[in-house]
């Protein structure tokens, strides 16, 4: 018997499952050309809804059940051409798949969804299912496209079903399969017993019996397989035409010295699993434990070779040896752990043609969205927190910088606007380019705005066109001229630079007045690995983020200068930029105070550039960011720590907060 | 944190309703005074390494050390009582224990047993002066000529404890 958290575990699988499959029916659909829709197309998006419908059964979710029902049939309409996919038939199908989406939401939570919820869908999609009569056949229309016969001729099949002894541990009925089996034809059933074992022996869990079938139907033997879809793995199974065998293909029992003629058919349903047999399933948790370990591993291993290294060659020829081969092999090793991690970016691509599709028609604007290199993949903790700014930068790009059809045809554009959405790996990082060819940014409507709002000084006479274009990024800045529902609430591109740079990134962008606009966001392909500046003060070490910083200089002495009541500032090539003590901020010992015989990091913090007094530079190294507030309290100035070669902590800098750790200590002097 | 909190106190705050029941303690040393913790929420034994120290952190909290890719704070606890920082070498000890959701070290003298008591022979704290002290402390264990004070150690390093000293400090 299955217990009820493997229950709980298979409904868990189930919605994951449904979930990407609603992904997958969403992005299908949005592909479909109603010109050239073919059966192919509508066969994958009917094989969603039928997975879908298939396992909610199984879960007692009918809502489900019978949502997908009456979607199944308006596909099945499709598949036979009785309804067109048109533009207006999709945008229903795509509702419906909201629909199943909430509901499938609410079964995950463990709620039941309202009992009027997508009634309103669900009776358009029947409206558009009945040009054709939703009788039996409509609904297992599924089963009459592939006669293998090539006519409609009744067929007698015998059917061998031996399932494996564990089927039951997969939550999986025989009797329900026969019952299904029995509604395609006249079937005679008969039920083979011999495997049975004596009483003593016998484990109730397990399933001794296997039937033979005569079946005689007029339907495929596609149809017939599809019964036993979701035991394909879990049986043996063996499907006789009068004159031919069609074997299901992992059924290993099957007589091969049959003399009838043996043909193995692929049907589209076995093409479209094989990709997936290559994979499985991993809790994300065990990937970061083994990420954990890896990072674990390295560390020792560097300990190892650093004890090891003053041996004597001849001696330990064999021991060092081992230990190059060690190296060899970790570096290796961690390439293929972060890789595991790797996702590609269409998880997140895949979430944006539905938005831009929305936005065209609510706004009544004409939008292609031309997306390329999907596949490439980055950190699974990168994708987790892209997904926003990205739909937010889309969003903006439909919402303000594609035209109306009108105006573009004024301008002498095509009426259809595009965005080009590309992902590329650009020097070991990724780089994402959002581009429209829309009316680009507005600099005299941008620069009008931030008078009026405080965020430029003077009448902006000195701002570049460029500073210009970068005043949409300043925070509480939105130029829609009516706050709409779609983007400019005051919440735009500020909360995107604050998520792109809080992941070590960067966004720009390059205007092309009445042309359109680029939006370029680079971002490091792991946020668990950070390039840093190993830096000294006193006898402590800390790491800076190389890409918070700009230049490492010394200075000369009384080029730091002391402004009374402000922090000491430095005068680098024209400009005045604040200098801080890490010392001071840190309490830190025996550290140099007199910069000039010290160092100075600039760095790039979002209140502007700042220098930082270390005494030293150790080196450039590439550290595994470790989480310090798990176990120790937060500390400010600090984003996390690392572990070094030597299996020492050392803490990574958070230069943002720095500056606010200096105004404290001002006060507190 | 509450749910983990309670689990915890199974180091003699329980003892009223599970008396009778032996219960096993790991017993340290800080200077002459012995102390126990509930032995089931110790992790690991390890000596003293040198640690990370977190700048403007309370004077107790003496860094972080790495544990097998685990950053772990580690707590000084004569330092905590006032006493002064340990002056620690390879021979102090520091042991690892998991304390709600979170693992700490603590910096101690020396290990010295794991004693094996009834939970009817633990005596509740002594009234104190100050609430503070008592929170901290889940009982006394008499044996022979010693006396060991059971530590609730979630209270005697909780968080806001640390964050009002930094508050103060500031």
């Amino acid at each position: 018997m299955t217990t009820n958290t493997d229950l709980e575990r298979f409904k868990q699988s189930y919605i994951n499952e449904s979930l990407e499959l609603l992904a997958e029916m969403e992005e299908r659909l949005l592909d479909l050309d109603p010109e050239t829709a073919d059966n192919e197309q509508l066969n994958a998006i009917f094989r969603c809804a039928h997975s879908i419908k298939g396992g909610s059964g199984a879960f007692g979710l009918t809502y489900i059940t019978n949502f997908t029902h009456v979607l199944e049939a308006l596909l099945d309409a499709m598949r036979e051409g009785k309804v067109l996919p048109t533009r207006d038939a999709v945008d229903i199908l795509l509702k419906a798949t909201d629909i199943v989406h909430q509901m499938v939401r609410a079964a995950q939570e463990g709620t039941t969804p309202a009992t009027n919820l997508g009634k309103d869908i669900l009776e358009k999609l029947q409206q558009y299912a009945s040009h054709t009569p939703t009788t039996e056949t409509a609904a297992y229309g599924l089963f009459d496209d592939t006669p293998v016969t090539g006519n409609a001729d009744h067929t007698t099949y015998s059917i061998v079903f031996a399932p494996h002894l564990n089927l039951f541990a997969t939550g999986n009925e025989p009797l329900l399969l026969l019952q299904e089996l029995a509604k395609l034809g006249d079937a005679t059933i008969v039920a083979d017993t011999t495997k049975v074992p004596n009483l003593d022996a016998l484990d109730p869990e397990q399933c001794y019996l296997s039937w033979n079938i005569t079946l005689v139907t007029d339907k495929s033997v596609a149809a017939i397989k599809e019964v036993f879809e979701f035991v394909e793995d879990a049986c043996d199974l063996s499907v006789t035409a009068q004159e031919k065998e069609i074997r299901v293909a992992r059924a290993p029992t099957v007589d091969t010295q049959s003399t009838t003629e043996t043909v193995v058919k692929k049907d589209a349903q076995n093409e479209a699993k094989t990709p997936a047999s290559g994979t499985i399933r991993v809790d994300l948790e065990k990937v970061d434990k083994l990420v954990n370990m890896v990072g674990e591993l390295v560390i020792t291993e560097a300990m190892v070779r650093m004890q090891t290294r003053t041996l004597p060659q001849e001696q330990f020829s064999d021991l060092l040896r081992g230990v190059d081969a060690l190296a060899h092999h970790m570096r290796e090793l961690q390439e293929v752990v972060m890789s595991v991690r790797m996702q590609p970016v269409k998880s997140i691509f895949s979430r944006l043609p539905r938005i831009v599709r929305d936005i065209s028609t609510q706004l009544g604007k004409d939008i292609r969205l031309v997306v390329s290199g999907e596949s490439t993949e980055v950190d699974k903790t990168v994708i987790e927190q892209l997904g926003d700014p990205l739909t937010h930068m889309i969003r903006n790009s439909a919402d303000h910088g594609i035209e109306t059809p009108e105006k573009r045809l004024a301008a002498g554009k095509p009426a259809q606007g595009t965005i080009h959405l590309s992902a590329e790996h650009r020097g070991g990082r990724i780089v994402i380019e959002i581009s429209d060819d829309g009316a680009g940014i507005n600099r005299e409507k941008v620069l009008k705005k931030a008078l009026e709002k405080g965020l430029v000084a003077g009448d902006g006479s000195s701002l570049s066109p460029q500073e210009i274009d970068n005043l949409i990024f300043h925070a509480g800045f939105s130029t829609a001229d009516v706050v709409s529902n779609i983007s400019g609430r005051g919440v735009g591109m500020d909360v995107v630079r604050r998520n792109i740079e809080g992941m070590g990134g960067l966004v720009q962008v390059v205007n092309r007045p009445s042309q359109g606009s680029t939006f370029t966001v680079s971002l490091p392909l792991t946020l668990a690995i950070l390039d840093g500046m190993i830096v000294r003060v006193g006898n402590e070490n800390y790491i800076i983020p190389i890409t918070s910083i700009i230049e490492t200089l010394r200075p000369k002495q009384g080029e730091v200068r002391h402004v009374e009541g402000h922090k000491d500032v430095l005068n680098v090539r024209g400009e005045f930029i604040p200098v801080i003590y890490l010392y001071q901020l840190f309490g830190i010992q025996n550290a140099e105070a007199e910069p000039s015989r010290a160092l100075i990091v600039l760095v790039e913090s979002r209140k502007g550039k700042m220098g930082i007094v270390v005494d030293e530079l150790v080196g450039q190294q590439q550290v595994v960011i470790k989480s310090l507030s798990a176990n120790a309290d937060p500390v400010e100035g600090i984003s996390g720590a690392t572990i070094l070669g030597d299996g020492k902590v050392s803490l990574i800098l958070e230069v943002n907060d720095l500056q606010g750790l200096v105004g404290r200590e001002q006060k507190a002097a | 944190m509450t749910d983990t909190y309670d689990k915890n106190r199974a180091d003699g705050t329980q003892t009223i309703e599970n008396a009778g029941i032996p219960q096993e303690f790991l017993s340290f040393t800080v200077g002459d005074a012995e102390y126990g913790v509930d032995i089931m929420i110790v992790r690991e034994i390890k000596g003293w390494t040198e640690v990370t120290r977190l700048p403007n952190s309370v004077e107790y909290m003496r860094g972080v050390m790495n544990l097998r890719g685990l950053i772990i704070p580690i707590f000084d606890l004569r330092a905590r009582f006032n006493q002064g920082m340990t002056e620690a070498h390879a021979k102090n000890v520091v042991i690892i224990m998991a304390v709600g959701e979170r693992n700490i070290g603590l910096l101690v003298d020396t290990v010295s047993d794991i004693l094996t008591v009834n939970n009817d022979d633990i005596k509740p704290a002594p009234e104190t002066e100050t609430a503070n002290d008592a929170d901290y402390i889940n009982g006394l264990i008499s044996l022979e000529n010693r006396m060991v004070v059971l530590l609730n150690i979630e209270n005697l390093f909780e968080t806001k404890i640390i964050e009002r000293s930094i508050a103060e400090a500031a």
